[in-house]
């Protein structure tokens, strides 16, 4: 049945859900050709973002998929062992149902240590090899050397559970949405990948009665939409944040993700490090410094180590134009 | 063979080679690229964000000290989007770092200066962020001013490479820092390769500029220099002169004028340290307990007390060449010159911060006086000659006074990694085979890796010889002997890269290639010398006929006890 796993998720065009959606056909197809004595599975279930619940929901509902998801990972490439890399709480939640889900596969399960970043894909190598989680310099890939320099295939955990769902015949297209904020309905929908973040709010009983806008992706690298751009789909990691302009404090909100970018960064680079110190230096005298912040996004975006200090830029960038009205 | 390609760098085409980083093809072909966490030493981190380049074809900017070159790859290292990436990743850094230029190992030689005033930063756009951060003190060796620090890693990187890992990385409020290991199981060594590492100058020695005066201030004393074998070939870079040169009798005349009355070789320490130390070598050959470890690096001495001390009993007992003549001044030399040795002062200038910590050694005092009174880095002597305008590119060199005689080329070499052993050889050779040595140079035991092997032959039979630098390499060894304990006869171990040479309280820079020239000055005194063995200098014979000729006077000058240590560096 699995046998042409890897056609089968070209033909269905799965894309990653950690929130880079690269093809995970051509990953998993570059690591089983790889060549090499020993590889490497890593079902990344470290979810760390704000407002991204959608990986604890589908452990929660769907252990067994994210197992068969792994175990498919497991038969496919050869010589080749899995851990499943999990959030602090997740280890300690789902810890039993796993283990007897495993029984004698060869998965280990890893509690994750550290901030945010250590849920990057090479700082979750790092981690795991006991090292400070910190992102690692690419050239090379992960498929061609990740976790203790061997091949290795590292997915979200929802990509393994949309896995076992093509190898079943059963998919659908569909992602896990986490809608949270100032909703009737908060929780986690299974709906289909393409639709509208619009639609999504209406199928869910979610479309606000108040003048809103939302975050799209995470809740805090999540880019800012206003009402009537919500006919795209959500990226990301799948997450809709709703927010009522009246009763929402930009600053305050600003703040909130600043804090979490201090606290989650690894503080190997120089722009990250210092530019979200010292955007955050600025906010706390609730002022926006343009200049400044423009030069800040500048090195942020061009010149950070990893994807996450990339990332700071598009949350605040996208509020302050079209919720502070403030060109930047 | 490498493969060789052709890459095009500022429309400019440049030969090099597969595998090379384009960092490392500019600065080959004299192309400038700023970077601040890269050295030569250490692995590639990419942290600075500073080096940042250009590639035609491709979207955004590149660290050129991870990107590697690709066959016809087209850089460029210049231009508006660079120079305003580099312009304000600068701020930032130098946000992090309190200045203290006059106060600074850099000197006028400062990275960050020169860069800020190339790309014109605004110096006071952020308010300093790390004002009263802590200063930490090592020992008696060194202090860590952190509030200067930049947060490159070099320090931590290096402090790993030596297999010390007493500098960590540790999360202070949302920020992480570098910090000094609260860990008992932990301890510096003193090396001081973190100083020279460091692009900031975050470490230095400890009193590296406020104590340097203190040695001569004292009118009522006798003031002795002496200067250990690197010093001579690295102080001239302080001078501007090129890596390599030779400044002994330039380095005798600058002290001079400084107001100091003898100026003493310590190379000539070395050679009783030779002879003591092939005769400890010997007797361990005959008695079957080698190894026998080196044991002029304080350093080393410290990390074997430390970490290994089960090794204890192969550590020679001869005591380092400054301690050995500092012992000597005391002695020998005051009786010969009727002077009261309690009026002596001895000052070494040292390419060493550990030196420091082993003058302080209880165990080393002779008639109740410290051999050694106070240690001055080759930076800290360099700093004093430019306080007192002492040129010494352009100073009339003086000969070394021979009261105390003057070295062989086997003293000489012990700057460099190898020449401890090397020397030791040459006079165990003639002492085991009573026959002259015909070919002096163990050529095998030179040079700049970490580790090198070598079996020498004498009198039919084999001598096996493991020479270490950098202490990383070290505990490679030491495992190795601990497997198989016959492994090796004579080990030779120094704590710093390519030996004293590479020390810590050497002049900065200090990578590999200015290492091997400072190496190569060495070798080149040892070649023009008449006297090449530690055992033939003259005045190694007359002290030993004169004075030193009972075992209990060798020993109170020439020998010392180890014991196994405890963490001595106390963090508050």
């Amino acid at each position: 049945m699995n046998k042409d796993i890897i056609n089968k998720l070209k033909e269905n065009e799965l894309l990653g859900r950690g929130g880079a959606a690269f093809p995970t056909g051509l990953k998993w197809e570059m690591v089983k050709s790889a060549k090499a004595k020993k590889k490497y599975i890593i079902c990344n279930a470290s979810e760390g973002e704000p407002n991204v619940f959608k990986d604890g929901f589908i452990l929660e509902n769907y252990p067994a998929e994210v197992v068969s998801g792994v175990k498919i990972a497991l038969e496919n490439i050869d010589c080749s062992s899995a851990y499943i890399y999990l959030r602090k709480d997740y280890y300690e939640k789902f810890k039993e149902t796993l283990e007897k889900l495993i029984g004698n596969l060869s998965i280990t399960l890893f509690k994750k240590t550290g901030g945010y970043l250590a849920g990057e894909e090479t700082s979750v190598f790092e981690t795991i090899e006991g090292k400070r989680p910190e992102p690692r310099i690419k050239p090379p890939f992960p498929s061609q050397a990740g976790l203790f320099g061997c091949p290795t295939l590292i997915n979200n955990l929802e990509t393994f559970y949309q896995v076992s769902k093509i190898a079943k015949n059963q998919y659908k297209k569909t992602r896990f949405y986490s809608i949270s904020g100032e909703v009737r309905n908060e929780g986690v929908y299974q709906l289909p990948e393409d639709q509208s973040i619009g639609q999504t709010l209406r199928e869910t009983d979610n479309w606000p009665n108040f003048d809103f806008y939302v975050q799209s992706g995470g809740g805090a690298s999540g880019e800012i939409l206003l009402a009537n751009e919500l006919d795209q789909p959500v990226r990301g990691q799948g997450a809709i944040v709703v927010f009522d302009r009246k009763k929402t404090n930009p600053f305050s909100l600003m703040k909130k993700w600043i804090n979490f970018f201090l606290e989650g960064n690894c503080d190997k680079c120089t722009p990250c490090r210092e530019g979200v110190y010292r955007i955050s230096e600025m906010l706390e005298k609730d002022k926006i410094d343009k200049k400044l912040l423009k030069d800040l996004f500048f090195v942020l975006e061009e010149t950070s180590f990893c994807a996450l200090g990339k990332g700071v830029v598009v949350p605040f960038h996208s509020l302050i134009s079209k919720v502070l009205g403030e060109k930047i | 063979m490498k493969k060789k390609i052709n890459l095009i760098i500022n429309n400019k085409k440049i030969d090099c080679f597969k595998g090379q980083t384009i960092l490392e093809v500019a600065r080959e072909n004299e192309i400038d690229i700023p970077a601040l966490c890269y050295h030569s030493d250490l692995k590639i981190k990419a942290n600075c964000r500073m080096c940042l380049v250009e590639i035609k074809g491709k979207k955004g900017l590149f660290t050129a000290c991870s990107t590697k070159i690709e066959p016809s790859m087209e850089v460029i290292t210049d231009s508006p989007k660079i120079k305003k990436a580099r312009k304000i990743n600068l701020e930032l850094i130098f946000a992090q770092h309190c200045e203290e230029c006059n106060d600074c190992i850099w000197d006028f030689n400062c990275q960050l200066l020169k860069l800020a005033e190339k790309y014109k930063i605004k110096t006071g756009r952020f308010l300093d962020r790390k004002t009263g951060y802590p200063v930490y003190q090592f020992g008696p060796s060194l202090i860590f001013d952190s509030s200067k620090c930049i947060d490159c890693r070099n320090c931590v990187d290096v402090c790993q490479q030596q297999g010390v890992n007493f500098l960590e990385i540790k999360e202070k409020g949302h920020l992480f820092q570098v910090i000094p290991s609260q860990d008992e199981n932990k301890d510096c060594i003193y090396c001081g390769q973190c100083i020279v590492h460091c692009p900031v100058g975050a470490f230095e020695a400890l009193g590296e500029f406020e104590d340097v005066e203190k040695p001569l201030q004292d009118k009522d004393k006798i003031v002795v220099f002496q200067f250990a074998p690197s010093i001579r070939t690295s102080i001239g870079e302080e001078f501007d002169l090129p890596y390599g040169s030779i400044m002994t009798e330039q380095l005798v005349a600058g002290i001079k004028k400084l107001g100091v009355n003898k100026v003493f070789d310590t190379c000539v320490g070395a050679d009783f340290t030779t002879t003591e130390e092939a005769n400890e070598l010997i007797e361990k050959m005959e008695k079957g307990t080698t190894p026998c470890f080196s044991s002029c690096c304080p350093s080393w001495v410290k990390f074997l007390e430390f970490n290994y001390p089960e090794f204890i009993p192969h550590l020679a007992t001869t005591r380092s060449p400054q301690v050995i003549l500092g012992g000597l001044i005391k002695t020998y030399w005051a009786k010969k010159e009727n002077i009261d040795p309690e009026k002596i002062i001895v000052v070494s200038v040292m390419p060493c911060v550990a030196k420091k910590y082993e003058i302080r050694k209880k165990e080393l005092a002779v008639n109740g006086m410290r051999p050694v009174d106070y240690v001055l880095t080759t930076r800290e002597l360099a700093y004093l000659f430019k306080k007192h305008k002492i040129d010494l590119a352009k100073i009339s060199p003086q000969k070394l006074d021979d009261s105390l005689g003057i070295p062989s080329g086997a003293g000489v070499i012990y700057g460099a990694s190898g020449g401890v052993v090397e020397s030791a050889l040459r006079t165990a050779y003639e002492k085991i085979t009573q026959k002259k040595l015909s070919k002096i140079e163990f050529k095998q035991v030179r040079g700049m890796k970490g580790i090198k092997k070598a079996v020498i032959e004498i009198n039919g039979k084999s001598v096996k010889i493991a020479v270490v630098n950098g202490i990383g390499n070290a505990k490679k060894v030491l495992e190795e002997l601990k497997e198989n304990p016959k492994l090796y006869d004579a080990v030779e171990v120094m704590a710093c890269f390519g030996g004293c040479i590479g020390g810590g309280g050497q002049p900065v820079p200090t990578d590999g290639k200015i290492r091997q020239k400072r190496a190569d000055g060495l070798y080149q005194i040892d070649v023009q010398k008449e006297i090449r063995l530690a055992h033939h200098n003259p005045i190694v014979k007359k002290v030993y006929h004169d004075f030193l000729t009972s075992e209990e006077i060798i020993h109170s000058i020439c020998h010392t006890k180890y014991s196994p240590k405890k963490r001595e560096v106390e963090i508050s």
